[in-house]
Formats: structure tokens, C-alpha cells, sequence
């Protein structure tokens, strides 16, 4: 993640998170949080959205947006060397835009939607290539980490501690009457 | 050191694979004297590459040459096990248990059932009662030969204070190929929980690290690593000749060879087989029964997760010492032939367990969204797991076979393994989730999981043994029906697959095999 982005960059609308165009790609500022990110290749409407499908599909409220943020970046840096994924990945935020209704269909950016139109827009198209793509990236960026891992529980490697022999593998104090072995 | 052979040498045994059947059988063969070339797939790794990480260390060891699965199998790796020296004994789980006398037996035992293609083994369990001891005694297996048993960790704990509430009797932390203790210049086991990556201290016994280099010390051993068989070559008489294999730079060589014994999985073993067609053989070597490829069984598996009441920190300990053993009996009246077995097992890490939750399992509240982060992903920590094993049935339509047209990056074609349930397995299977599921809600489980087969790593029968020539490949020493200098050296001799894990009879055959193959070579008949 880079955090080179200075104070006075401008952020958009009411969110915290904001994004502004910087070349071909984007830069993406969360004040609150106090970090941005920036992008080569994806467009900056398309790294907002997907971030925001990636909350909408992994969300964990203990969790701030610098850890779904990193799957942007992780996608964008894969779309640098795969100019299908680029494309997929703009298509698709644009097909999330549209909103089908009864009689008509019209379009309003995925980003701008309410919260619970964007969770139906996503089912709409749940088992999609690009909604299989984004959900991959979000399971394997998000869940791989180990700082978010460890967040859940998971305690990574051991052995340069000596593995849990000393260190609580038998630790268990809830269960009633424990069974003698 | 290590010696080298000559590849004009054609005194040598030529094992395929180095491990637990390959590996085994070479460093036995060598301790008689007798010398042996080891030419395995893999590259050699030492315990500094071994890492506390699932997912390097699946890319770092698994067979990921191309293969399809058709049936129930997972369509893209049907199969989870390693191109490695060491072979599969790098990431095996430890288990190290004998078959029951009745699962020597299956066809007597069974009867006649619809679809399932049975046979009774040639040999039985008094005359591998020796073979088994000696296997256990060599992998340090706990429970026997006066070792203590490993400690329970957590995850044992909630598994054996639900299965004792319900009555359960036979249920303790197994019997494993991991130190309690240090013993054969290994040590203890330190409880570092990753043992399916590969164990980073060598406390778990693997061919990579016992075996292969006390073979290597004896003088007549040599293996060569990354080195992959592509054809067994015959005279006309129609005994094995040597093989032809392609090195790590693609370049292909002649290993001259007295005696094959092929030890590749149950994949590979019955496809080397099928691509050393020739005109003696058109149908591949040591194939006149039609039985090559056939029969391929992976046994009955299924995993039951459970969501505790409390912290339980499933990653920790040794990963599959617990196990439930009432089951494993045949009892026809739970609806099903053969038994199985309840044992720990966690969830390898949270990136995995939160795809193979969603995905495996029809108790998931769906993939993704809020539900599914809330139950299932928070819950982490939480989390008790078991793993079910028992016998499957032997099918002729499962099995492996040539694909027409794809070619590996070796040129040959693509094997294509086919499985698919039978009716029995599907029974025991329910029956196994029940009583999992079971196990957990005594302890306090609100909710349970039950997760479809993983790709599967106990590979058998696909060159299976049979004392009439018409219904097998091998003989109870592992030699093929056809072809008497030419061995069946792994899991592909099972007849049938028994409830256990694979790996000890893997090695009690080994053992019983190199006595038999150095009597014939001292005899000459081979």
C-alpha cells in the first residue's frame, strides 16, 4: 500500500472514502482511516466499487477499509501483466451499474446505489466470471493476510515458537469434566 | 556416499517413487545388499524448506501435473498428493493403523453387492500380523511397541468429551507415526500443528528423512530426484528391461533394470502401466486382465466441522491424534457394509476454511454476505473438526484412463480419473455425518457443517491384487500376473480399501515384499 497521497487531495462526496484520477489509474484516500492507495491501471469509479463489493461480500465490521483496499491492489497488479482482467474488471462494475426493475431498466454508478440496492445487484449477478473473480481475490486477499488472519484466530506459523507444546495446545477451559486420556 | 549406477547397469532394481511404498522397498532392499536406482517425479527437499505455510508449501510439494476428475471428484486436482522425494509421506497426516481381519475379507465378509466389484485379498491379517509390527516399529508408530501415546490438544478434547457422552468407548489420540518421544535420532513431536505441510522438525516419520538417506549410507542405493518414467521397455520374451525417463532439462535416458517395481500412486503406477503399450502389449503391460486402471477407490471421506461454545484453537497440536474407533466394525444393520473411523482434523488456516466452508458444504449459509461472515468466518476460532475415513466400495467404472488428445508437458496423455459413490458409500457417509455431527452437538455444538470429500489423498486398487490371474494385476507379493521381474510397489495393490489410512499397509507390504524380491533374486528366478 502507498501513502503518498498529501492532505489536500480532494475527496469526493459525502463516504470516506474518496478517489481522485491520477493518469491512467486512481487514488483512492480514506481520511478517517488515515490511508490511501493508488492504482495503475484500474479507473478510479472501478477500484472504489470494487472495494465496496468487496465489503458487500466479505464484511467484517471490526475490519477498516485498508484491508479491502489491498484487494484493489492486488487485482490492479495483476491487471497490469493481464489486460482481459482489466477489461473484465471494468465491465463488470459497469454492468453493476445498471438496475433492473419491473418495467424498466435505467443506470446509476454501483457506487452511488444505496447499500441494500447494491446487495441486490450483486445477487443479481452472483456466480458471474467477474463476480467469481472479485470473490476469489476479495477469500484470497482478504482471508490470506495474516494481519487480517489474525484478527479471526489465526495464529500462523509455529515452529520458530517452539510449536504450541508450551505455548496452550491443551488450553481448553470450558469443556465440563474433562475426560481423563 | 550415496553411490551411482551405471545406466548400462542391468543388475540394478529399478523403484519408481520414493514414498512410503517406494521409499520403503528401496532402503529395505538396500539394507539386504541388494542395489537399487530410485528415479523419482520430485525435486529433493530438506527440512529447512519445509515452512509453516499451507499454501507455499501445497505449491512447494504437490503433483500438480495435469489431470482431470470426472464423477465425484474434484474436476481440477482430483487428487491431493506430492511430486516430491519422499513422495506423499511428506504431507501424510501420521495415522498408522491396521486393517481389521474382516477387511482382508470383504467379498466373504460382504457378500455379493450390486455394482461393487469385491474379492477377498490373497493374503490375510496372520500373515501380516510380522509386517505390520515391523512397520510400526520403524515409523515409531505410538500405541505399539511400548510408546506412549501423543497428549490430546484441544481439538481432541471437544471430539472425545462428545463421543464419550454418547457412549463411545474406543476413542483416544491413535495410533500415530509421530514422536511421542524422541526415538531413532528424531524428535518429539513439539505440537506445532502444520503436520499436513510437511513437519519442520521431523518428529512425524517421512521416507524424505529416514529411509531414503539410511539407504543412501548402505552403498547401494542411488536416487535421482526429478526424474519422471515415461515407459517401461521389454525383450521379446515379455520380461521388463528398463525404463526410459526424462530428467529435469526434459532430456530422456535408459535406466537398464534387472527388476520395476513401480511405486507412483494410484494414478500414475496404472498410467505408466498404460502408456508402455507395444505391440506384445497392446493394451499396456501387465494389463491381461483388463484390471489396469480399475477399481480405483479413495475411500469414504466427509468432515464434520462444529461450531463450539468456546475458544478451542483447532490449528494447534498435532492435527489428526484423536480418533473414534466404534464404528469401524461391520455391523449391515446401520444400512451399510464395512465401517469407518472419526478422526481430528483442522481447518488449514483461515483463507481455506472460509472457501471450503461456503463451498462444500449444503449447511452453509450460502458464500458470501453477512450471514456467512458472521457464522461461519468469526467464528474461527471456535471451531472443532473431524474427518471421516471408511471403506468404500471397488467399482469397475471408477478408475483411471488415457485422455485421446491431451498431452502433459512430458507428451504424454493427460490421465482422467473417474469416481463416483456407490450407494454404500453414500450410506456410511450420512450415517458418518450424523454421528460426527453428533459428536459435537454433546459438547455443546449449536451448528455443524458437513463438508463433501476433499481431493483425495488415500489413492488404491488400481492395480489390485487377486490370487486367480483373471481378476487383478499382482500377486501377493506385489508381482504382476504377467510379467514376473515387473512389481506393483504401492496403495494400487489394494483389493479392497479397509476403513484405515493407507500408509502402514503400504509399508508392511514393502517390507514383506523386499524379503520375498531378494529370496527370488538370490535364487534367480528374477
Amino acid at each position: 500500500m502507498t501513502n503518498k497521497v498529501s492532505r489536500r487531495t480532494f475527496i469526493q462526496g459525502s463516504a470516506t472514502v474518496g478517489v481522485a484520477a491520477a493518469g491512467a489509474g486512481a487514488i483512492l484516500t480514506n481520511t478517517e482511516e488515515a490511508w490511501a492507495l493508488s492504482t495503475e491501471v484500474l479507473s478510479g469509479d472501478t477500484a472504489l466499487s470494487i472495494l465496496i463489493m468487496a465489503r458487500h461480500l466479505y464484511p467484517h465490521d471490526f475490519l477498516g477499509d485498508q484491508y479491502y483496499a489491498e484487494v484493489v491492489i492486488n487485482l490492479d497488479e495483476q491487471a497490469k501483466s493481464d489486460s482481459s482482467l482489466a477489461e473484465k474488471l471494468e465491465n463488470g462494475v459497469k454492468d453493476l451499474g445498471q438496475i433492473i426493475a419491473a418495467d424498466r431498466t435505467y443506470n446509476v454508478a454501483f457506487k452511488d446505489q444505496s447499500s441494500g440496492l447494491q446487495l441486490k445487484n450483486l445477487k443479481r449477478i452472483d456466480g458471474s466470471d467477474f463476480f467469481e473473480t472479485v470473490k476469489g481475490a476479495t477469500m484470497a486477499g482478504l482471508y490470506g493476510n495474516p494481519r487480517v488472519a489474525a484478527f479471526f484466530g489465526w495464529e500462523g506459523s509455529s515452529v520458530e515458537h517452539g510449536g504450541y507444546i508450551n505455548r496452550g495446545f491443551d488450553d481448553i477451559g470450558w469443556l465440563p469434566n474433562k475426560g481423563g486420556r | 556416499m550415496a553411490k551411482t549406477f551405471d545406466k548400462n547397469d542391468d543388475s540394478v532394481v529399478v523403484i519408481i517413487g520414493s514414498g512410503a511404498g517406494g521409499g520403503v522397498l528401496g532402503n529395505e532392499l538396500a539394507q539386504k545388499g541388494v542395489n537399487v536406482v530410485c528415479l523419482e517425479a520430485g525435486p529433493r527437499f530438506t527440512l529447512d524448506d519445509i515452512e509453516n505455510d499451507w499454501n507455499t508449501m501445497f505449491g512447494r510439494l504437490s503433483w500438480l501435473d495435469s489431470r482431470k476428475g470426472t464423477g465425484d471428484l474434484v474436476a481440477g486436482l482430483p487428487l491431493w498428493v506430492c511430486k516430491t522425494v519422499g513422495g506423499t509421506t511428506v504431507h501424510w497426516a501420521g495415522a498408522s493403523l491396521r486393517f481389521m481381519e474382516h477387511e482382508f475379507k470383504a467379498k466373504s465378509a460382504y457378500g455379493n453387492i450390486e455394482g461393487a466389484n469385491l474379492l477377498d485379498w490373497p493374503i490375510d491379517l496372520y500373515e501380516m500380523e510380522r509386517f505390520y509390527s515391523m512397520a510400526e516399529d520403524k515409523m515409531g508408530t505410538t500405541g505399539t511397541h511400548g510408546i506412549p501415546r501423543l497428549p490430546g490438544n484441544n481439538n481432541f478434547q471437544v471430539m472425545e468429551y462428545g463421543a464419550k457422552a454418547l457412549g463411545y468407548k474406543d476413542v483416544h489420540t491413535g495410533n500415530m507415526s509421530i514422536n511421542s518421544e524422541p526415538r531413532d535420532g528424531r524428535p518429539g513431536c513439539h505440537q506445532i500443528g502444520f503436520c499436513m505441510a510437511g513437519c519442520a522438525i521431523g518428529a512425524k516419520w517421512s521416507t524424505l528423512y529416514t529411509e531414503i538417506p539410511r539407504a543412501e549410507a548402505t552403498g547401494h542405493y542411488e536416487i535421482r530426484p526429478q526424474s519422471m518414467v515415461l515407459k517401461i521397455n521389454h525383450n521379446k520374451e515379455g520380461k521388463a528391461t528398463g525404463v526410459v525417463y526424462a530428467d529435469a532439462d526434459g532430456n530422456t535416458h535408459e535406466q537398464k533394470a534387472r527388476v520395476v517395481a513401480i511405486a507412483g500412486n494410484s494414478v500414475e503406477t496404472p498410467r505408466l502401466l498404460l502408456n508402455s503399450e507395444s505391440s506384445m502389449f497392446s493394451d499396456g503391460m501387465a494389463n491381461s486382465s483388463g484390471q489396469v486402471g480399475q477399481n480405483f477407490m479413495r475411500h469414504m471421506t466427509g468432515t464434520v466441522y462444529g461450531t463450539m461454545p468456546g475458544a478451542v484453537h483447532w490449528d494447534r497440536g498435532t492435527q489428526m491424534a484423536g480418533i473414534v474407533m466404534d464404528e469401524v466394525k461391520n455391523d449391515p444393520n446401520r444400512g451399510f457394509a464395512g465401517g469407518y473411523y472419526m478422526q481430528t482434523l483442522p481447518g488449514f488456516g483461515l483463507g481455506w476454511y472460509a472457501g471450503n466452508v461456503g463451498n462444500m458444504s449444503a449447511d452453509a449459509p450460502g458464500k458470501w454476505g453477512r450471514n456467512y461472515t458472521r457464522d461461519v468466518v468469526e467464528n474461527y476460532k471456535n471451531m472443532a473438526g473431524m474427518w471421516l475415513v471408511g471403506e468404500d466400495m471397488p467399482q469397475e467404472k471408477n478408475g483411471v484412463k488415457l485422455h485421446g488428445s491431451e498431452k502433459d508437458s512430458y507428451g504424454l496423455p493427460v490421465p482422467v480419473v473417474n469416481f463416483e459413490d456407490h450407494a454404500n458409500d453414500v450410506a456410511m457417509r450420512n450415517h458418518a455425518y450424523k454421528a460426527g455431527s453428533a459428536v459435537y452437538q454433546a459438547g455443546g455444538s449449536q451448528k455443524q457443517y458437513q463438508l463433501s470429500p476433499f481431493p483425495s489423498t488415500h489413492n488404491m486398487g488400481t492395480c489390485r491384487m487377486s490370487a486367480n490371474a483373471k481378476d487383478g494385476v499382482c500377486s501377493s507379493t506385489g508381482a504382476t500376473h504377467d510379467i514376473p521381474n515387473l512389481f506393483i510397489s504401492d496403495g494400487s495393490q489394494f483389493t479392497t480399501g479397509a476403513a484405515c489410512n493407507p500408509t502402514l499397509t503400504i509399508v508392511a507390504l514393502a517390507i514383506r515384499q523386499a524379503e520375498n524380491m531378494t529370496k527370488l533374486l538370490s535364487q534367480n528366478s528374477i
